[in-house]
């Protein structure tokens, strides 16, 4: 008789569904419509986390979003969300204001894993608000700056004024990080690059033959961003995105994550390019 | 730094032309320095010109009403600016300002359209070229109107 298989060592789905409070100890506005919040837990006992991974923040009362961890994965202190307020959950978060308490559940989903990156180049593309998830994994190297190779971030946004963590950026520059922005349009005071983010590939300083790359932003700009880097000879095995679904119970349950074959919320939100090099390009998948 | 002959052979825009071809190409180039603010050409000025930025950074510009002076693109080091020499009404269809303190070589595009009409194949070589800064452009323009980075099309469901 056939042996049931050994149960996985997930949380049970009650509390898997049942989000931890957390108190809003700050908030920082980063741009017209993006802002940061650092949350404690009531219960006194931190969140920890990978670089990548996801939690579902609960505005009470108006629902659940699925938002990336932006903060610092090693270091004490506030778990730290940066989101966009596009929507009424994430509208809802934009007005809460110091000692609000909300609901996160998780984290959830795969990570980086930058560690894979060891002794080798590093690269970072970041598409707007997706800067925010690779925030972790970039702050990950830069305190293991001597394990990895050279590490460049490529970054692009809307217009300057839309450019997340840009007092950072100059400090990463500082600790030996190569920073590449990029904004769509700029106004004459601009001093700084106009463009696609993919024109800035050709010209940072890395090895594609020694490279791990990760990227992050919408999808079509990952896709292209991911074709540059094939084509300046990264291996697309190399080469991982982070994708965005429409996450709802972030355990693998619902559905409504479902990439054909995937679940963007167990199997993803990271997951290697060569996995879904065709998925990216199709429609209504 | 090296000369306009030198530099040529290296440039992928002009990679794969034989020596006399270059000869022929360097002898209708100049370099030129820009201060900060300096314009290489203005829309709608006769596009006799097109340059490759050796150093620094150049604007690429247009005007609106409303908008105001608006940076559609920037090129930096190995660029190439202008394409409106090779293709009639040979009329600068953009402003470009130096970004900042810059080098430039400009070519003489009028000059090369004249050798451009008695001999095809550097027509159709040169033609090869413009065309790839077109779409490379184009493409650029394409995306942008996707507005990639969170237009009003974004939604809770998506906010990462």
């Amino acid at each position: 008789m056939p042996r049931l298989a050994e149960p996985t060592a997930v949380q049970p789905v009650e509390s898997a569904m049942v989000p931890r409070l957390f108190r809003l100890v700050d908030r920082r506005q980063d741009t017209a419509d993006t802002f940061t919040i650092m949350l404690e837990p009531n219960d006194g006992v931190p969140l920890a986390f990978i670089p990548g991974q996801f939690t579902m923040l609960s505005a009470f009362g108006v629902g659940e979003v699925p938002i990336s961890v932006s903060g610092d994965a090693h270091v004490a202190g506030p778990l730290q969300h940066t989101v966009r307020d596009v929507g009424a959950v994430t509208h809802a978060l934009a007005r809460t204001a110091v000692g609000d308490v909300m609901g996160v559940r998780g984290p959830y989903g795969t990570g980086w894993d930058v560690a894979d990156g060891h002794s080798r180049d590093v690269v970072f593309v970041g598409g707007g608000i997706g800067l925010a998830p690779l925030r972790p994994a970039v702050l990950e190297v830069l305190a293991h700056r001597e394990d990895f190779g050279r590490v460049v971030l490529m970054y692009g946004a809307r217009s300057p004024e839309e450019l997340l963590f840009v007092d950072e950026l100059k400090q990463w520059e500082d600790q030996g990080m190569e920073v590449l922005v990029t904004v769509d349009y700029g106004r004459e005071s601009w001093q700084g690059r106009v463009g696609l983010v993919t024109k800035l590939i050709p010209r940072a300083g890395f090895d594609p033959r020694s490279t791990l790359a990760l990227i992050c932003g919408p999808e079509v700009m990952m896709r292209h961003t991911a074709l540059a880097l094939v084509g300046r000879g990264v291996r697309s095995s190399r080469i991982r995105v982070s994708l965005e679904r429409n996450m709802r119970c972030g355990v693998g349950l619902c559905g409504h994550c479902q990439y054909r074959e995937l679940f963007v919320c167990v199997d993803g939100p990271v997951l290697p390019y060569a996995q879904v090099t065709g998925l990216l390009g199709l429609r209504e998948v | 730094m090296r000369t306009i002959e030198q530099y040529l052979p290296d440039h992928p825009f002009f990679e794969g032309l034989d020596a006399p071809t270059l000869a022929l190409i360097a002898g209708c180039a100049t370099n030129i320095s820009l201060a900060a603010g300096e314009y290489l050409c203005h829309e709608g000025d006769a596009a006799d010109h097109f340059f490759v930025v050796r150093r620094g950074r150049v604007a690429i510009e247009v005007h609106g009403p409303a908008a105001g002076t608006l940076v559609l693109d920037t090129a930096d080091e190995g660029d190439v600016v202008g394409w409106s020499w090779l293709v009639p009404p040979y009329v600068s269809t953009f402003d470009a300002r130096a970004a900042e303190a810059s080098g430039v070589v400009a070519f003489d595009g009028a000059c090369l359209r004249g050798k451009c009409d008695t001999d095809a194949h550097l027509g159709y070589e040169l033609m090869k070229r413009v065309t790839q800064v077109m779409n490379g452009r184009l493409v650029a323009a394409q995306m942008r109107l996707l507005d990639l980075y969170g237009g009003p099309g974004a939604t809770d469901a998506s906010p990462r």
